[in-house]
């Protein structure tokens, strides 16, 4: 040994576990979990609620969430921000088109993406989404006692990328690392899988508030392969509500038209609490503006079958694409509250002919799916004991000539992926090119989600058809997307203009998160020096890590004591007030270990290639496992 | 195809990783199970703790070995990356003279589909028409394996003949299936 480079002190103690949570960010209600003494649970409220509904009310005087919020959104309607979830990602034409009466004024900005005027000012969905996090994060740090390392956060599987950013963006903006952003579905047969450590195909039925998912996942050695994914974003319980409010507006002789926004939400309420009351009754009795009348369970079945009806199809669409038969389906997984409506149950258990698993609770199955992921992710667990393989829901492309769309990678292709597709130019001397990013299946762009539009600049002068442009796609672990283009013949290199289609522009997430007055300004810096510090202790336990494991094999000598030098250095920085020095030097050492990731990955394949027990290699970037 | 991003000396072969000899036949569950072990050493979630920089080059192989795996299951994919690899590359966009045979074969199978949505039960016509095609692809294999074994230079020409048909037959199921979709989500 060169160097003695786990020196007492500089790295956190072995057996200290790091605080990792997975939340679950519903349209309805939201959770939060962590695993406590080997168990994953979700985490109660002070005054023992798990549950947070996903509300948010500006009010002139502070910001409410959860319980208090939705206890205002009769008597305030504007500036009770209810399935916020619902607008994630998109334009205010998508909105319009949810086809729902919303109470709230939206504004448009450029970008197109919709802003919720209230009492506090315009709100970006992707706000009103932090508020929910933050609520979660705050209630986390009380009850673990302590900074978090990050978190999992679960969004339906057939979030675009649209969507996911926003989640992100949201996470970032809530003040929150994420790990890992979670498929819905993969989170609860992770919940159920771990629990029953069994192997076979297991179908994820996942109805909740706003959202409709199915997944079709293999499990087999630790390893959960999502094999098809599908769902609507635009569906859920909230449907039900609507059906029913339908009903109780023709039954009264009501127009939905003469309703104020309040009425419009005790409505809704009423509603809900029939669906509710009709899980254990056959007969439930309404009271609104002064009707009165009774709604049956055969009448609420009529009204809601036709929407259980489209998920019954998108199961049958996704057992195709995953080439299965129903009868080839060994478990179902029921998730989301709106699968405690017994007629969802029996049309689902009558398509795939088994009864469908309910033991853990659909409203908290997701996020201890997430957050026993968060765990792992951590590296409080060997990393060995589960890996999870998803898909991409919408297949990605590029607008072609004529206005169609052209595929580069398919739907429920198992991600991370990378494709290129090779252009050219149609114009004598061209020198940009536009480029279209869509996501979606149809052949006409204008139905499909426009994701960005890039400019490539700089294409040297060429004759038409002669120039060789390659648009990467590329695809991480969490679904999110990221293109370059190069231009090949030439070598030259070409710049790149992102625009997200719906999103929020990099800049504007900085304004806000200066602009947040959640924290006064020292508590600002004292966050980000605390964050800086988690940063650098996490690279530097990685890297002395990977050293010990295999940095005799895989570096020089000089390599390896320049390397564990650095990490030493790192460490030695991180007693310093100086944010942005340990920032600079955390980069640094990311940079120089990078050589060495390099080459343990590319060892890990060839031992693998040559036979050898992989084992050697396992749990490469996260802790040595011990059995 | 396959994109090998820049900083990965990962020079084996799509056979040599799946640990397999370069060939046609497959064993699906060897293949299957060597993804998985390739997986649990490239995968980012291997690599939570190295930051960014560790993720992205863990994305890189992740792709890879995706791609790899994709490539070797699919009937087609297969048999271009197996002539590619043999230095016989295949110009799939290449327009070439099909001989008359398979073309009356594919008109046949286009006309069956064209038909489908005026059929009196469009469901059981379309599955014929999904039949069919299938049947096609296997003797296509068969046609192609058979070549390729022979080996000479020939029959080489003709196994890129029939890697050529298996694109159109694979086309022509793609559109069968997406009008499948069509009609049962209708």
């Amino acid at each position: 040994m060169l160097l003695q480079i786990s020196e007492p002190g500089l790295s956190p103690a072995p057996h200290q576990r790091k605080l990792a949570i997975g939340i679950d960010l519903g349209t309805t209600n939201s959770l939060v979990a962590s695993v406590r003494s080997g168990t994953a649970e979700t985490l109660p409220d002070a005054s023992g609620e798990h549950i947070l509904p996903s509300v948010v009310h500006y009010g002139t005087q502070c910001t409410l969430t959860g319980t208090d919020a939705r206890r205002l959104a009769a008597e305030d309607p504007l500036n009770t921000i209810i399935s916020v979830k619902r607008f994630m990602g998109r334009g205010v034409e998508d909105i319009r088109a949810l086809g729902d009466v919303l109470p709230y004024r939206f504004t448009r900005t450029d970008g197109g993406m919709p802003f919720i005027e209230t009492v506090q000012g315009e709100k970006s969905p992707v706000q009103v989404s932090a508020e929910i996090l933050r609520a979660l994060r705050g209630r986390a740090e009380e009850t673990l006692g302590g900074d978090l390392l990050g978190a999992v956060i679960t969004v339906p599987a057939y979030f675009d990328d649209a969507q996911r950013q926003a989640t992100k963006d949201a996470a970032r903006l809530a003040g929150l690392e994420v790990l890992r952003l979670l498929n819905e579905p993969t989170a609860a047969a992770v919940a159920y899988g771990l629990d029953q450590g069994g192997e076979g195909t297991i179908a994820v039925y996942d109805l909740g508030g706003g959202t409709f998912d199915i997944s079709i996942l293999r499990l087999r050695r630790g390893v959960f392969e999502v094999l098809a994914t599908g769902g609507n974003t635009a569906l859920g319980g909230d449907d039900f509500d609507q059906m029913v409010a339908g009903w109780i507006l023709e039954q009264a002789g009501l127009d939905i038209k003469a309703l104020d926004p309040e009425q419009y939400r005790k409505l809704l309420d009423a509603a809900c609490a029939a669906k509710e009351a009709l899980t254990d009754s056959d007969t439930v009795s309404i009271n609104f503006d002064g009707w009165s009348g009774e709604i049956t369970k055969t009448i609420f079945d009529s009204l809601v079958d036709p929407l259980i009806d489209r998920t019954i199809k998108s199961v049958k669409k996704s057992l195709r694409d995953a080439k299965l038969k129903a009868a080839d389906i060994n478990e179902v997984v029921m998730v989301g509250g709106s699968t405690r409506v017994p007629r969802v149950r029996e049309r689902v258990a009558d398509l795939i002919g088994k009864q469908p698993l309910t033991d853990i609770d659909p409203d908290r199955v997701v996020a201890i799916g997430a957050a026993l992921q968060a765990d792992i992710l951590a590296g409080n667990k060997p990393a060995d004991e589960m890996l999870l393989l998803d898909v991409i829901p919408l297949s990605l492309g590029l607008e072609t000539m004529g206005g169609l769309m052209e595929k580069v990678i398919h739907r429920n292709t198992t991600i991370p992926v990378a494709r290129a597709q090779e252009f050219t130019t149609f114009k004598d001397g061209q020198t940009a090119m536009a480029i279209h990013v869509l996501q979606g299946e149809r052949e006409l762009v204008d139905v499909n989600r426009s994701l960005a539009r890039f400019v490539l600049r700089g294409i040297p002068p060429m004759p038409a058809g002669m120039a060789r442009i390659r648009v990467t796609f590329q695809v991480d672990a969490d679904g999110l997307l990221s293109v370059s283009a190069r231009e090949e013949s030439s070598g030259v290199a070409a710049s790149i203009e992102i625009k997200p289609s719906y999103g929020l522009e990099e800049s504007e997430i900085t304004e806000m998160l200066q602009a947040s007055y959640t924290f006064a300004k020292e508590d600002k810096e004292a966050r980000n020096l605390l964050e800086r510090r988690v940063e650098a202790e996490r690279i530097i336990e990685a890297v002395q890590n990977a050293l010990a494991i295999d940095g005799d094999i895989l570096l020089s000598p000089e390599e390896r004591a320049e390397l564990a030098e650095q990490a030493r250095h790192l460490a030695e920085t991180t007693k310093s007030h100086d944010a942005d020095l340990i920032a600079k030097t955390t980069e640094e050492v990311a940079k120089a270990s990078e050589v060495f990731a390099a080459r343990r990955m590319n060892a890990g394949i060839r031992a693998a290639l040559s036979g050898q027990a992989v084992d050697a290699f396992e749990a490469l970037g996260a802790d040595k496992t011990e059995k | 195809m396959s994109d090998i991003p820049a900083g990965i000396d990962l020079t084996a072969s799509y056979f040599e990783l799946f640990g397999m000899e370069a060939g046609y036949d497959i064993n699906r569950d060897a293949i299957q199970d060597r993804y998985l072990d390739l997986q649990r050493i490239v995968h980012p979630d291997r690599f939570a703790g190295l930051g960014e920089r560790g993720q992205r080059l863990a994305v890189q192989y992740a792709a890879f070995v995706n791609e790899a795996y994709q490539t070797l299951c699919s009937p087609l994919k297969r048999a271009l990356y197996l002539l590619e690899h043999s230095g016989h590359p295949v110009d799939i966009e290449k327009n070439t003279v099909m001989d008359t045979g398979f073309l009356m074969q594919q008109l046949e199978l286009r006309e069956e589909l064209g038909e489908v949505r005026e059929s009196c039960d469009p469901e059981s016509a379309i599955e014929a028409v999904l039949e069919h095609a299938e049947e096609l692809m296997t003797s296509l294999q068969l046609g192609f394996v058979t070549c390729w074994k022979s080996g000479t230079a020939d029959d080489l020409e003709k196994a890129a003949d029939f890697a050529r048909k298996m694109h159109f037959a694979e086309k022509l199921i793609s559109e069968a299936e997406e009008l499948e979709e069509q009609l049962f989500d209708s």
